[in-house]
């Protein structure tokens, strides 16, 4: 038995606020945790292993003939689509499984824990970036598979671009589980969300093909931006202005979210 | 000294519901303070205005003199946290809870270590380490919770229904545990529900009720307040009842009650000794006894004598200040932050 003895406060040496560093130090370690919790529940992966097996094939051989008048030639239209829809459902996981884990008790420990806002929030969204670059990855060996050609110096930096991207976004789910009350209510709204999204954006079809005024609203969209990114990176090899915009607006996000979620997380009722 | 909690007219209003309705508290340094209440009695949502993890609706409230709306994370410097809930991670090992939480502190890797193999040891913990928590006990988990809360050896602990749910054995395994910290100079503030819980480690207790302080004074000062315990005596042969009832009054001079469905008297004490003295009584007389009980004051007396109301007689609906959190939680607009 040790003996632990209680010193009394020394108010000087309180501190007021938690620093940079520490913020950095504890995201790592509260991604840690979450890693932790992966490798001993590998169904989490279920979702980015099978999803990409699935969709990739079925959207490839069913809309390939209509769209664009065969699968192979559907493939580059596709597969850069297919990669901002699964990084989108993706990340909108990493919104769900925070919510659940809100719900635990621990969160009442992190909360009375002389400890950063922002890393109980910022530690799972960088631990999914493996559930993203898996995701990314499936994707890619599936459209491979069926006869895609990417060029290879653009797949890397396309790699990059979405799981970025993932992460980024997963900022707009992160804040919603902050203040939304319950895992299935954060699940429906997410829905609502994310449909809109992929579906009214250039990734499945070509935005010359839509009425106007939806037109109007898929090239506004920041996810037709990402794909057309993805698209001049991986069919051209190219790095095209696209792919600024798409990081920007990435970034943008993240700017808007990241505070909202601090806010939401650090609201005492 | 400075006090190490502070609180004039501490006020939580959930819509409807006024869960705290003024409370005053003071608990000096090195004592420890125990909260008494029935569910629903304001005691969690108190304890957790305290520990910055609710807001203070209204009045002030410092820890060590460290405001606690204005500089909570200072307070939570100088705090511990022991919820009703346990607040610690089901899905990793006893080990790696305890690891995390030492890290966040900004221990390093190694200093961790020490210091998780330090406290599980002192728990008790050292076998099941390496298990996850959804394979322990309730009282094994509490004991982690509290071994988690004592990592930065913080000067003041919060206790929240620390035994609430364990079984006796492992309620006064608790109970030790409390008076280790103790021994060793931290200042506690618990709740419970349980007055022998109180009576058996608090220096002073508060009991309230409805979000008030109703008293407020050491156990001997509330026991007094309440009455003496009660001698109750089932006797082995029904027709011994109006002998039975001569001799007790005889011997302590006040008349015992009856309840001849079940031969069974009962009568009040003024002194624990004076149990003995009935009994005695009983054997001269030769009258035989099938069992005898000393009943102690139960907080549904001390709540009778101090609000003249039976904690049972209430309403259905009040239910534990948990749940009071959790409902008006649910009742907040969820778009709030992204309006």
């Amino acid at each position: 038995m040790s003996v632990v003895t209680t010193t009394g406060p020394a108010a000087p040496a309180l501190k007021s606020h938690v620093s940079v560093l520490e913020t950095i130090r504890q995201s790592w370690l509260m991604a840690g945790r979450a890693l932790q919790k992966m490798r001993r529940n590998p169904e989490q992966f279920f979702d980015v292993l099978i999803q990409p097996l699935l969709f990739t094939p079925m959207f490839g051989y069913i809309f390939g003939g209509a769209i664009a008048g065969g699968t192979s030639k559907y493939l580059p239209l596709l597969v850069p689509g297919l990669l901002a829809q699964t990084a989108l459902t993706t990340c909108m996981g990493t919104g769900v499984t925070l919510r659940e884990d809100m719900e635990k008790g621990v969160f009442d420990r992190f909360r009375s824990l002389p400890m950063s806002r922002v890393a109980p929030l910022a530690g799972p969204a960088l631990a999914d970036v493996v559930r993203y670059v898996v995701a990314t990855v499936m994707t890619l060996a599936v459209g491979i598979a069926m006869g895609y050609r990417p060029d290879p110096f653009g797949l890397v930096l396309a790699t990059l671009l979405i799981v970025f991207t993932a992460w980024s976004l997963a900022w707009v789910f992160t804040a919603l589980a902050t203040v939304m009350k319950s895992a299935q209510g954060l699940q429906g709204v997410s829905m609502m969300i994310m449909f809109p999204l992929t579906f009214l954006s250039n990734a499945f079809v070509p935005a010359s093909s839509l009425p106007g005024w939806l037109e109007a609203f898929v090239n506004v969209n920041p996810v037709s931006h990402v794909v057309t990114a993805l698209r001049d990176l991986m069919n051209e090899g190219q790095v095209t202005g696209q792919v600024g915009w798409a990081v920007l607006a990435c970034l943008a996000v993240v700017a808007i979210f990241m505070p909202l979620a601090v806010k939401g997380y650090r609201r005492q009722v | 000294m400075t006090l190490a909690v502070h609180a004039t007219g501490l006020v939580k209003q959930f819509k409807d519901l006024r869960a705290v309705d003024g409370i005053d508290l003071q608990v000096h340094q090195g004592e420890v303070y125990g909260v008494l209440g029935p569910n629903g009695a304001g005691k969690t949502t108190m304890l957790r205005m305290l520990a910055t993890l609710l807001r203070i609706d209204e009045g002030e409230a410092q820890v060590f003199g460290v405001d606690v709306r204005r500089e909570p994370h200072q307070v939570r410097q100088l705090i511990g946290v022991t919820g009703q809930y346990a607040s610690v991670d089901e899905k990793l090992t006893a080990r790696e809870n305890l690891r995390l939480f030492a890290r966040i502190y900004g221990q390093s890797s190694k200093q961790a270590d020490r210091t998780a193999d330090d406290l599980l040891e002192r728990f008790g913990l050292t076998d099941a380490a390496t298990r996850t928590l959804e394979k322990f006990s309730g009282g094994m988990r509490r004991r982690l919770d509290l071994a988690s809360s004592l990592i930065a050896q913080p000067p003041l602990i919060f206790l929240d229904e620390p035994t609430t749910g364990l079984d006796p054995r492992t309620r006064g395994q608790m109970w030790d545990t409390i008076r280790d910290l103790v021994a060793q100079g931290s200042t506690i503030l618990l709740t419970t529900q349980y007055l022998d819980e109180a009576d058996q480690l608090a220096d002073r207790i508060a009991v309230i009720d409805r979000g008030r302080k109703v008293a407020e004074g050491t156990s001997g000062e509330l026991k007094a307040s309440v009455g003496s315990s009660t001698l109750s005596v089932q006797l082995s042969d029904p027709v011994d009842m109006d002998a039975a009832a001569r001799s007790v009054a005889q011997a302590l001079g006040r008349t015992a009650n009856r309840t001849p469905e079940s031969a069974r008297l009962t009568v009040p004490l003024n002194r624990p000794d004076e149990a003995a003295e009935a009994l005695i009584a009983l054997r001269r007389n030769d009258i035989s006894v099938a069992a005898v009980q000393v009943e102690q004051p139960t907080l549904d007396e001390v709540f009778l004598a101090l609000t003249g109301e039976h904690v049972s007689d209430r309403a259905e609906g009040e239910a534990d200040d948990d749940h009071d959190t959790r409902a008006a939680d649910e009742r907040l607009d969820p778009m709030e932050v992204t309006r």
